[in-house]
């Protein structure tokens, strides 16, 4: 509830616009947190915001967010220089369940700055990389230079991830894929019985994403997704994030598919 | 070894064919090779032959003139290239080219266009099929031209 001071201890551009921050607490203790969660975090003076968290959850007590600066807040977070001190409260809400996917195959599923709050995910997979069937990425951006964590793709495939990246449009030197993720659903290789699906995108392409996956049989149950609502208070007190009955900064921000699927229907929510 | 008429029956686009329509396809047929950077076809020329890839990848690709040549979408192994062979006036809308080393079962489209006037149940099986993979790749470019990736307004 109370906001804790972080100093920025490193900061590295992924895109024109996105930034990974590493962070430390200043004299408080380490903040401990599950894959899928949220900080609100702020530069003083600029309001909060809520920021997935994108380091690795067995990681060395450092707070990782990866931010794009798209208004006063994030803008002023981004051009923090290392020293500096954000705010911090949380962590919040309800991780991915990647306990439970144990077994099966997993699809992890990101567009655009969706792949942030994948990536404490990506990283505990393939931590206990045994315990899993297939696990494979799908990423989808909207052009080259737009892409997250470009030089860990190749790493964590050697690690054991399939990795698939499309992008939305591209020049003639880009020799990947173009094209929009559903189609990347289509193609990959996955055992469909005994597969699950984690989902962090633009809603519209969850969408599209899990009608896709529903198409090779993996139902709304096996769905997980990361939700984004207006969140204020991160703790399920102010209501502004209300999605049909729950509270995403609660409740969420992961779901599973079938949870949301009524509530998503109706427009106005 | 594969016979043409075998890669023909395992492609997806042809699933459900019955023997003798695989064996006419087949009769159009013939394989061949695109080293990466080489030219499938070009914008505005005619579209007399279609493409089944079999390894490898093909970008569509438009000039957009000041903004250079871009790549609007790529296609992959067992996706079809080209339907412009089916509707007249049969000219390529866009340029495509291997992405890399392709292989591909390339299709005469008079010679099936021929075949299909002359069964005209193999042309409705075949329109049937092309007009579903159609339905998929137009959803595909809604999509696309959301742009659901640019900036959206956040705090």
């Amino acid at each position: 509830m109370v906001p804790a001071p972080f100093a920025l201890r490193s900061k590295r551009q992924e895109t024109a616009d996105t930034w990974t921050l590493e962070l430390e607490p200043r004299g408080g203790p380490a903040l401990e947190f599950a894959p899928g969660q949220f900080t609100m975090l702020s530069a003083f003076g600029t309001g909060e915001v809520p920021i997935s968290i994108s380091g690795d959850p067995d990681g060395e007590g450092r707070l990782v967010h990866t931010v794009r600066a798209v208004g006063l807040a994030t803008k002023a977070i981004c051009a923090a220089a290392p020293g500096d001190v954000l705010s911090v409260r949380g962590p919040f809400g309800r991780p991915w369940p990647v306990d439970d996917l144990t077994g099966g195959d997993v699809l992890i599923v990101a567009g655009g700055i969706g792949l942030a709050p994948l990536r404490p995910a990506i990283l505990a997979l393939l931590a206990r990389r045994a315990r899993y069937g297939r696990l494979v990425l799908l990423y989808g951006g909207r052009s080259p230079d737009q892409l997250l964590f470009a030089g860990e793709l190749t790493e964590w495939a050697d690690r054991g991830l399939d990795v698939a990246v499309t992008v939305d449009s591209a020049g003639p030197e880009w020799l990947g894929t173009v094209g929009v993720v559903p189609r990347l659903v289509r193609r990959a290789q996955f055992d469909h019985a005994n597969a699950s699906a984690v989902l962090c995108g633009p809603e519209v392409m969850m969408r599209f994403t899990v009608a896709a996956l529903a198409q090779g049989g993996i139902g709304g149950d096996r769905v997980f997704a990361s939700m984004e609502r207006n969140m204020q208070c991160g703790i399920g007190h102010c209501g502004h994030c209300q999605l049909g009955p729950t509270l995403v900064c609660r409740d969420g921000p992961v779901y599973a598919w079938g949870e949301l699927e009524r509530w998503l229907a109706i427009r106005e929510l | 070894m594969r016979t043409l008429e075998d890669l023909i029956t395992a492609a997806p686009i042809f699933a459900g064919l019955s023997q003798e329509h695989l064996s006419l396809i087949a009769g159009c047929a013939a394989n061949e090779h695109f080293a990466p950077g080489a030219q499938l076809f070009r914008e505005g020329t005619p579209a007399d032959q279609f493409f089944l890839i079999r390894e490898g990848a093909v970008a569509l690709e438009v000039d957009a003139l000041a903004r250079g040549t871009i790549v609007i979408e790529t296609l992959h192994r067992n996706d079809v290239v080209g339907w412009s062979w089916l509707f007249e006036p049969y000219r390529w809308q866009f340029d495509a080219r291997a992405s890399g080393p392709t292989r591909v079962v390339a299709f005469d489209g008079a010679c099936l266009r021929g075949k299909c006037e002359a069964d005209h149940e193999l042309g409705y099986q075949l329109m049937r099929r092309f007009a579903a993979s159609l339905i998929e790749r137009l959803q595909a470019t809604r999509l696309q031209l959301l742009d659901v990736y640019g900036h959206a307004p956040t705090p």
